[in-house]
Parts: structure tokens; sequence; C-alpha cells
């Protein structure tokens, strides 16, 4: 670079450096507001992040994270030769890619029968009830599938045994544990989940609607022609969101449903880095599980996404 | 939703009765179960281990909900998740109001990248352990505050929120108050606080249900009997069987509470969900409108 084209940039830096103090100073009331959350995200999500570095280093609670030895991929490729990865791995991918393809249709189904329900009133009462599911813990809801499933006094089991003639540990059976997990959440997530559909149902031009009923269109050509294309973008969206979570089978529900008898599909990434970290103390194994999930999420979340922004259009960055 | 009432096709017909049927069907599978909890809380222990309890309570009674409240862990938990909710909830929503509503101003410095920086956390985290051990750093293990902290903001709420300011206060408002000499502070307080009453109502009850709910934090932070929140003390109870028999010290009582403990269990259900339970369809209207603002800007 010349000297010449040096001074240049360094006069339009200072130039621009300037313009910012302007702009700082005029809205320095802003950046005061800002500033709480800012200092929250630094401190509770980045610095964790820096603080990852963990899962290269072999950690000694003596040396602490940053004086601990470096030991580069170690712990990742003990964890990708380990006895278990294949069995986690096929758990975790079981379980995500179940609700993905069952539990998305659900909502959208939900949404486009309210939104075409003849009583209005029918519809509100509908709609309020299969919200509450979603406010119960997860504490509480797998208590009730316990509960309901138990294969002495539970419920369901009442109704086995009137079909069957015999009851079925449903919470002892390693089979039966991922239908459990999925179903129970389409019970708990399917009004809910419903609701986003239902607000991009509403903000389809009813003009559509009214063209299509003087050509004398059914309810049925309407949905598929008109609802369906309208919700699409929503769709798309929620489902490039989803996929950047495909290894991320949340914590809490599984964590409680496991048990001694059908740990064998109820392992997922998340179990398994709690208690290598938490019950067993192996920090940095633990770190670098949870990192090899964390970012073979986010490269898939990245490559949905530009498919999808070649494809539809539709991306979420 | 019925829009014009013209007389309707022989195949809309049969449309509406299959999917009157449908969605009768999945009101009754969506309903049952929350109604079988409060029926099983009402009904004699026996008749429901026998599975005899199905459509109304059998062998109508109290005792469940006498030996529940008679439970001090149960108060002690209850205590501390008001208290948890309670702060927590004005925390977030003073985090979350303040930088939503500073990252509405389009004019602000760097708004792009703070924003990204933000958004990023959504998709990718540091993980449990190293989260862990700051909190340990803080010297936060075992307090009040490592229940509030860690998940004093959130990316998405913030992201919704600042949809929501951005749509609904004109910036015309502000440069109305600016001539009249008002400031950013003054602005927020006194105008942009008080038409985000629907905003406020939302994200209360999303941080308050969040709040409410929790059990994570607890788990990894809280050692404490004494700090324990609500949803510690019922996975005790529900999930591992650890009702407290301390208390009691007659016999026969006791043979009668090991067959209590399941419609004691119902019972706490109903006690520990029905705050929430009551609260949401008061803010049904609102949270639906703050679903959608999310919705339509991504």
């Amino acid at each position: 670079m010349s000297k010449k084209t040096r001074c240049l940039t360094a006069g339009q830096n200072s130039q621009r450096f300037k313009k910012a103090k302007i702009i700082f100073r005029k809205n320095w009331e802003l950046y005061l507001l800002l500033l709480p959350t800012l200092l929250f995200f630094a401190i509770f999500c980045y610095y964790p992040m820096y603080g990852a570095q963990i899962a290269f280093r072999d950690f000694k609670i003596t040396k602490g994270i940053w004086g601990s030895e470096w030991v580069g991929l170690k712990h990742f490729s003990r964890f990708i030769n380990g006895p278990y990865f294949g069995q986690i791995l096929k758990n975790t991918l079981t379980l995500s890619i179940y609700s993905l393809l069952v539990g998305t249709p659900f909502p959208i189904l939900f949404a486009l029968l309210l939104n075409h329900c003849r009583s209005t009133r029918f519809a509100k009462i509908l709609q309020t009830v299969s919200y509450a599911p979603h406010f119960i813990s997860t504490v509480v809801m797998v208590a009730m599938i316990n509960m309901f499933f138990s294969p002495q006094s539970g419920i369901v089991n009442v109704f086995v045994k009137a079909v069957t003639g015999d009851t079925f540990n449903f919470m002892g059976s390693p089979e039966a544990f991922p239908h459990l997990y999925v179903w129970t959440g389409i019970w708990q997530g399917l009004g809910w989940n419903s609701i986003i559909y239902i607000g991009a149902l509403t903000s389809i031009n009813p003009e559509l609607h009214e063209a299509a009923i003087v050509d004398g269109a059914t309810i049925i050509q309407r949905i598929r022609h008109v609802d369906i294309p309208g919700i699409l973008p929503t769709v798309i969206i929620l489902l490039i969101m989803n996929a950047g979570h495909v290894l991320g089978v949340g914590f809490e529900k599984v964590f409680l449903m496991s048990n001694s008898l059908n740990s064998s599909t109820a392992e997922v990434i998340s179990t398994y880095t709690y208690k290598m970290g938490m019950q067993q103390a192996q920090y940095s194994f633990s770190s670098a599980v949870d990192l090899f999930n964390s970012v073979i999420n986010f490269t898939i979340l990245v490559i949905v996404n530009t498919i999808s922004k070649k494809v539809s259009d539709n991306s979420i960055f | 939703m019925g829009k014009k009432k013209i007389k309707l096709s022989k195949e809309d017909r049969i449309y509406h009765i299959i999917t009157t049927v449908i969605l009768a069907v999945i009101l009754l599978i969506v309903a049952y179960p929350l109604y079988f909890i409060i029926i099983a809380s009402f009904s004699d222990p026996v008749l429901l281990a026998q599975g005899k309890v199905r459509l109304i309570p059998k062998g109508f009674n109290f005792l469940g909900y006498d030996r529940t409240f008679a439970n001090q862990n149960l108060f002690i938990g209850y205590r501390n998740t008001i208290c948890y909710t309670v702060v927590g909830t004005c925390v977030n929503l003073a985090l979350t109001m303040t930088a939503a509503y500073a990252l509405s101003v389009k004019e602000l410095y760097g708004r792009r990248v703070i924003m990204f920086l933000i958004t990023f956390t959504m998709y990718f985290g540091g993980g449990m352990i190293p989260k862990y051990f700051l909190v340990r750093d803080l010297g936060l293990l075992n307090n009040f505050w490592s229940m509030i902290l860690p998940g004093a903001a959130s990316a998405y709420h913030l992201m919704v929120a600042r949809s929501f300011i951005e749509s609904n206060i004109p910036r015309e408002l502000y440069e109305a108050a600016e001539m009249d000499g008002c400031g950013r502070l003054t602005f927020f307080r006194k105008v942009v606080l008080p038409l985000s009453g629907t905003l406020i109502a939302m994200l209360t009850l999303f941080f308050g249900v969040g709040h409410w709910n929790a059990y994570f934090n607890a788990l990894m932070y809280i050692q404490d009997r004494e700090k324990f929140p609500l949803q510690v003390i019922l996975r005790e109870i529900l999930l591992q069987n650890q009702f407290s028999l301390d208390d009691i010290t007659d016999p026969e009582l006791m043979t009668a509470l090991a067959e209590l403990q399941n419609s004691i269990k119902y019972v706490m259900i109903i006690v520990s969900s029905i705050p929430v339970l009551i609260i949401y369809p008061l803010l049904q209207k609102h949270f639906v409108k703050g679903m959608m603002i999310g919705s339509v800007k991504g």
C-alpha cells in the first residue's frame, strides 16, 4: 500500500470516527439502555463460548481451565471412537427426526381445520383448551406420563387391558420410548405450535378466498390452492429453525423420562453430556461432546438455510 | 371462519361433518388427561388403583388435599418459586424492554452488528460445562441469583419485542417529542412503556411461566434444600416417590398414606399447575398476538 492511500484511509477513518462520536453523543442514552443486556450476552453467552476451549484441554482442577494442558482433538476422537457414540447418535437422531416429521404436520392440520370451522365458539374453546398442555412443566408432564402409563394403575393400561387382556409396561420398554416421547410431545405442543400457522392463515388476503368461492371452489380445494401456498413460507422458516436443533433434543424431558430399563434408547447427547460432566466430573470430555453437538447443529442450520434460500427464497439469515 | 352464509355444496357439507368429528376427537384427546387428573385427585385411592375411576370421581374425598397441604416441602418450594418468578420476571422485563427499545431505533450506530451477535446466541452456545464453571467462578453456586441471572435475557424474546416496538411506535412520535426537548430515556419511560401494554403482558406470561416451570438451572446450580424451587420438590415427590413421612407417627395413618400416595400425586399436579392454568386464558389474546409478531418478522 502506498503512503498516499494509507494517509487517505487514515483520514477516512478519523472522519468516520468523528461521525461515530457525534452519533454516540446524540444517542448515548440508547447505549445506556442497551448496556445491561449487552453485558448479559457477553458474560452468559459469549464468555462460555470462549470457555468451551476446555474441550481441547485436559482439565485439571488444580490448574483451572486456562492452565490445563492443550490436547487438541483428543476428547473428540475419544467420543467418536467410544463405545456409545453410535448408539447415542442414533437415539438422538431418532427422537429429533421422528419429532420433526410427525410433529410438524399436526399443528398445521389443526390450524387448517380450525380456520374453516363453522362455529367460532367451538373453535375458541378448542383453542383455549389445546393451549393448556403447553403450560404444564416438564416435571409434571413426565409425572403424568408415568402415572397414565403405569402398568399397575395407569388409565391407559386400564384401556389396554380391556382390549388386549394384558397390561404393557410402557416406561420400562426401550422400544416404546421414542413413541412415548414423540406422541406426548405432540399432545403437549399441538395447540401452541398451531398459533403461528393460525396467524399466517389469518394474514392471507380474504379476497383470494372470496374469489375462489365465486368460482365454485370447495373448501378442500381452497385449502389446497389458497391456504397451503399462503402458509408455506412460515412452514419453511420454522423447518429451518428446527433443523438447527436436530441434535439438540431437549434435555429435561428425556432426562426425566429415562430410567434403567429404557436407557438403551433414552440416552441422547444432552443427557450424556450431563452425566459425563456433572455426575462423573469428566469436564473436558463432556464439553467435547457438547461442542460436537453444537457445531453439527449449527452446520446443519447453515446448510438447510442456504438450500432453502436458493430453492424457495425463504431464509432466516 | 364463516364469512358469508351461502348455501353449502354437498362436498363442503361432508367436509364440515367430517372435520367437526375430527375436531371433537382432538378436543377429547387433549382435554381428557387434564380432566382425569382433576377427578383422580378427589377419588378414593383404592378405586383409583383398580382403574375404576374413568368419567366421574369415585369415593369422593379430600384426603389427598389434606395430606398435600400438610407437606412442608411443598410450601418451601412454592414460596421459593414465587420469589424466583417475581424477581426473575422483573429482571427479564427490564433487560428485554430497554434493549428492545434501543435496538428498535434505526439510527443506532452498530445496530445490525449487535443484533447479529444477539441472534447468533440462539443457534450456538458454549455448552453446559463452561456455563457451570462461569456460574461457579462468579460465586453464584447455590445462590438465589443463579436461578435468575443465567437466563436474564433471551435472544428470541428480545427480537420479538424489538419487532413489536418497531411496528407499533412510529418514529414520528419521537421526532415530535424531541422537538419538545424530550430525551430518549424520558421518551422510553413516558411513551414507549405505556404504549407497549400488549407486549409487556405477553412477555410477563412467557417469562413468568418459564420461571414457574424452571427445573434445569436448579438441577445444575442449587444444592441447598431450603432454596429448592417447586419443580425440584415436585420431581422428588412425583418421580422419585420421596414423600416425607417424618411428620407422621401414627402407624395406621402410615399404611393409609402408602395407598394415598397416588392421590397425593394428582393433587400435587393440580396445586402446582393451577397458578399458570388460571393466568394464561386471561392473557391468551395478548400472547396469540405476540406469537404472530414473531411469525411475521421471522
